[in-house]
């Protein structure tokens, strides 16, 4: 089996970049339904929202694993339907990044939309601007770094995942081989030199995602 | 720092009373995963007779013998080829004059159960009917080496390696089959015969494909050397290779 270790690279980061990209429209959303809404079911979604967060991954990999999989709830209905394989693809990969990165996300964005001084929006809507238009135009610049920091750090966290990766993805070469399944894979088959290399690639990029996502979050000099 | 000092009073003791309990007739057996039941219905048997406990550790044995070699508590070392055994002998890590070759197995390919999927001859895992097979991880798991040497015997390996999803550890691969992600899987004969969700449609004849032997040996770094060696001596008895025969190895003179 080759290893090409920017091949493994590449894949890694995109599959995180996508991972992260598909949970900001409903990430930050429910962040600012939970920032800026109450109702009565509030503290059970914040509780469901954060469950990737604490539950061990391979215990989310498995319920992925069931609704995905080819006779599972929604695996099963898009193989009718598209003809679309996910478990053991790259869509799995994906899936699985994006559903362990959602409540970092989500924490994050909505303490960034909570900075957010409410009464700026306000004022845009007794001006006469809709509900979006305050959200674009005033909100979502307001919050801009704390939601681009958010992001960041879902995106260094999809680079490092394996639990729910490796359940209904497994370990592919070539297909859904990330860094971390590389890692596990190099050190079962003895080669630990190459699994340090790969290692050091996964350090440098998760230390340069974190580092970007610090920088975002401090407050910026008034 | 009175608490100080009382905390760390108690945790010397309880760190102190860890290892006398630890060498109190308890075996690590370090097993297979093609051997997880047998095995336990052996230790089972073993602890009623002796009053020893038995802690299994069952994986694949490539794991396995990769914890070994990084000092795990193991006892007992029941791998599923010699390659594993071959290499921990080199490293001087088991008692050579404890190793003996015990068991034997065959090979088959399963679909699952409620699948109407037959194959007329190995070659139908060529076909576009068979679109993913899951096998051990055929560099290092002994069932997915067995598996990856006979399509190769066969002259299949390039026709289906495309199609292949590597698995962690044999009993790995028969969950996947089960499940119904994957079309077929090459298992043991002893793995298929476990599972009522799948249905074996090809059995490697005798003499063909790779010759399958399971070593087990004492493990020279263990804390508990006559007990391991008690437990061997019990694996080499008519009862105990009887629960081996009944789970579908074959037992080697």
């Amino acid at each position: 089996m080759n290893f090409e270790v920017w091949q493994v690279a590449w894949f890694t980061a995109w599959v995180a970049a996508a991972g992260t990209l598909l949970i900001l429209p409903p990430g930050v959303a429910l962040a600012w339904l939970l920032a800026r809404k109450d109702w009565r079911g509030k503290t059970l979604v914040e509780a469901l929202v954060t469950l990737p967060l604490v539950v061990p991954p391979v215990a989310t990999g498995l319920v992925l694993l069931k609704l995905l999989g080819r006779r599972g709830l929604l695996g099963g209905w898009f193989e009718r339907v598209f003809g679309i394989e996910i478990v053991f693809t790259w869509r799995a990969v994906v899936i699985a990044a994006a559903v362990m990165s959602f409540p970092l996300l989500v924490r994050t964005a909505r303490l960034a939309l909570e900075g957010v001084n409410p009464r700026y929006e306000q004022v845009a809507r007794t001006l006469g601007a809709g509900p979006w238009r305050t959200f674009c135009t005033i909100t979502l610049p307001l919050a801009a770094r704390g939601l681009a920091a958010g992001a960041v750090l879902a995106f260094a966290r999809a680079l490092g995942e394996f639990g729910a990766t490796i359940m209904v993805a497994g370990f592919i070469p070539g297909r859904t081989a990330t860094l971390s399944l590389s890692i596990y894979h190099l050190v079962l088959l003895g080669r630990d030199d190459a699994a340090w290399v790969l290692l050091a690639l996964s350090v440098m990029l998760a230390f340069g995602a974190v580092w970007l996502g610090e920088v975002l979050l401090r407050k910026k000099p008034s | 720092m009175n608490h100080l000092r009382r905390f760390s009073a108690v945790l010397a003791a309880a760190v102190s009373i860890v290892p006398a309990r630890l060498a109190a007739g308890e075996v690590t057996v370090f097993a297979a995963a093609s051997l997880s039941d047998a095995i336990r219905e052996v230790s089972a048997t073993f602890e009623k007779t002796t009053g020893d406990t038995v802690r299994l550790n069952l994986g694949a044995s490539s794991i396995l013998a990769r914890q070994i070699q990084e000092g795990a508590p193991a006892d007992l070392f029941f791998s599923a080829d010699e390659a594993k055994m071959d290499g921990l002998a080199q490293a001087g890590l088991i008692d050579a004059s404890t190793r003996r070759s015990l068991l034997s197995n065959s090979l088959v390919v399963v679909v699952a159960a409620d699948r109407g999927l037959t194959l007329a001859s190995v070659h139908d895992l060529a076909t576009p009917a068979v679109g993913r097979i899951a096998l051990a991880e055929t560099q290092t798991v002994p069932a997915g080496i067995y598996a990856r040497q006979y399509l190769e015997q066969a002259g299949l390996w390039d026709a289906v390696v495309a199609k292949i999803v590597p698995t962690e550890n044999v009993r790995a691969a028969l969950a996947a089959v089960e499940s119904g992600n994957v079309d077929a899987g090459i298992v043991y004969k002893t793995d298929a015969l476990i599972s009522r969700k799948v249905r074996v449609v090809w059995e490697v004849p005798r003499g063909e494909g790779p010759h399958i032997s399971y070593p087990v040996a004492v493990v020279s770094g263990g804390g508990n050397r006559d007990g391991a060696k008690r437990f061997l001596a019990f694996l080499l008895t008519p009862t105990g290779r009887a629960v081996f025969v009944r789970y579908g190895f074959i037992v080697e003179p």
